[in-house]
């Protein structure tokens, strides 16, 4: 009996609180990063599509880079990457009469006015600053998947319903926004709901871009308690705060698995495919 | 220094052959293209290693999952929901400490915590799972008529699976595996970010490319490098598997056979 009172101590220590609420964290990432990623796939997959010469040759591009080369890659760079960008940006804005040059041997300076977040902020802003960052390099590199899946399913609607719209007299553009778009999701789903998995199974990086994640407070929590230093002293038991995590993982990807299979079968009711044609028979 | 003498002495670094210190500063383009290669090594070796093995596992797992007895169809199912469900990372971190405690139960667990050993035998279960899965799909869609025929002239058991089910189960999944393998090779760069310490500083190639990022805060030259040798990498293996493809292939008119098609997979 005293073991459960010490359990349940322990586990509603302030530090225990902030590790359930870094949960919240991994979910208002992959809620902020679904949507914006996938603005940044359908302008990509669009600047692929275009006509003009140098957008469909850098929306190909886009989508072609991350191809070779390991994401964590990307997300590591793009960390670094962006935040000097948007300093050296402000800088130029700023302080325009600077004659120092930006990079001085290991060191990259912008003037005290440029920095970002400025020195004297708050503690809160320098978190929330570090999260953007991190939803921001999350959006452009599953924004090039899903702008290769949705070039994709653009080109898998029919072009006899294209050429139906321009013997209508619709534009370019009207057919597109009219046509195109409203049938492309449906092939698009397979592609994009494994794509949610995947971004489901990156939050964890997160924690490589500098954020207090689960990741980073199940190693805190885990590690090694002296009696010294803590009411509530104990092991290594890191071992079991990820088998947590992997447990919570699992849960999650099997719930989001049986949302998408339904929302799937709800699509492709009547619907001119094979898997349409299926539910026809079975019913 | 020039060049040459740099490529000696830390061409082999992340062995631990060679130059012990690593550069501090005053870093030269051509230290930081010779070390991230250094690194690849590593890469190369978790990736060929855990392909190998994870290979023969991932043809038991998928006729596990494919037969029709319980016993063996459940565990199958479970093993590649675990792998194929959970981050790779968080299963690098999980196993790093799993063999941690282990080590305090038994010695024999010691070699585990080091990445050259822990680290594969994850990888190894890792793509068991995934490709074990893509070799499930391929028994699925084993033409009706193959396994007539072999019926037909009467093959059964060890014989019929080597002759027939085996091959052409290979040539169906092939182009999903080409995907696969790629994507095990960069996953392999996760290894040194997941509890798994790099002894004496011996990582992998973004070990290094990211130690000189932090470095020179400056990451516009050693991710570019790491990229060119991963573009590389990828493009060594899709040839070889291309070649490979070819050859299971090699009975088919031209125009039947399966084209390399290469999707998106991504992190695991």
């Amino acid at each position: 009996m005293s073991d459960l009172a010490w359990y349940a101590c322990y586990l509603t220590t302030g530090k225990h609180l902030s590790f359930y609420a870094s949960f919240g964290t991994v979910l208002l990432l992959l809620a902020i990063t679904a949507p914006v990623a996938l603005g940044f796939g359908f302008a990509g997959a669009m600047a692929a599509r275009s006509h003009v010469f140098p957008l469909n040759w850098i929306g190909k591009a886009y989508i072609a880079i991350v191809r070779g080369v390991p994401d964590i890659a990307f997300f590591l760079f793009f960390v670094i990457a962006l935040d000097q960008g948007f300093e050296w940006l402000r800088h130029q804005v700023k302080c325009p009469d600077w004659d120092q040059p930006i990079r001085q041997g290991s060191d990259f300076v912008v003037c005290d006015a440029a920095k970002l977040p400025l020195n004297a902020s708050a503690q809160w802003i320098h978190e929330t600053y570090g999260f953007l960052l991190a939803v921001l390099t999350f959006a452009i590199v599953f924004g090039a998947f899903a702008a290769n899946v949705l070039y994709g399913a653009m080109r898998a609607v029919p072009r006899a319903q294209i050429e139906t719209a321009e013997a209508y007299g619709m534009t370019h553009r009207q057919s597109f926004w009219r046509i195109l778009v409203p049938q492309m999701w449906v092939y698009a789903l397979p592609g994009l709901s494994n794509l949610w998995m995947v971004l489901i199974k990156a939050t964890p990086l997160l924690f490589l871009l500098g954020v207090e994640d689960i990741v980073y407070w199940a190693r805190e929590l885990g590690g090694t308690k002296n009696p010294r230093f803590t009411d509530y002293p104990h092991g290594d038991w890191r071992m079991w705060y990820f088998l947590v995590l992997l447990v919570f993982y699992l849960v999650f990807t099997k719930v989001s698995e049986v949302v998408l299979d339904r929302v799937m079968a709800r699509l492709t009711h009547g619907q001119a495919t094979s898997g349409g044609e299926m539910q026809r028979k079975a019913a | 220094m020039s060049c040459w003498e740099t490529i000696a002495d830390y061409g082999l670094r992340s062995l631990g052959i060679g130059e012990r210190l690593l550069p501090r500063s005053d870093f030269t383009l051509c230290q930081q293209v010779v070390l991230i290669g250094s690194g690849m090594i590593w890469n190369v070796y978790f990736g060929v290693l855990a392909l190998a093995s994870g290979f023969f596992l991932a043809t038991a797992v998928a006729l596990g999952k494919f037969s029709g007895n319980p016993w063996l169809r459940k565990p199958a199912e479970w093993f590649i929901f675990i792998f194929r469900g959970s981050p790779l990372f968080i299963q690098f971190f999980f196993a790093y400490f799993l063999f941690l405690s282990l080590k305090q139960v038994a010695p024999v667990f010691t070699p585990f915590t080091s990445a050259w050993v822990g680290a594969l035998v994850v990888l190894f279960l890792n793509t068991a799972a995934y490709s074990g899965e893509i070799f499930h799909g391929a028994l699925l869609s084993i033409p009706k008529g193959d396994i007539e025929a072999a019926d037909a002239y009467g093959f059964s058991g060890w014989t019929r699976f080597r002759r027939i089910v085996w091959p052409t189960m290979l040539r169906l999944a092939w182009p999903a595996y080409t995907n696969e393998a790629i994507f095990l090779f960069h996953a392999t760069t996760l290894v040194f970010f997941s509890g798994f310490p790099a002894q004496q500083q011996r990582g992998d190639a973004l070990y290094y490319a990211s130690y000189f990022a932090d470095k020179t805060f400056n990451p516009f030259v050693p991710y570019p490098i790491l990229a060119g040798y991963f573009i590389a990498l990828t493009l060594v293996l899709i040839g070889i598997f291309g070649l490979i493809n070819r050859r299971l292939n090699r009975h088919l008119p031209v125009a039947r056979r399966a084209r390399m098609r290469f999707r998106i997979n991504a992190i695991r």
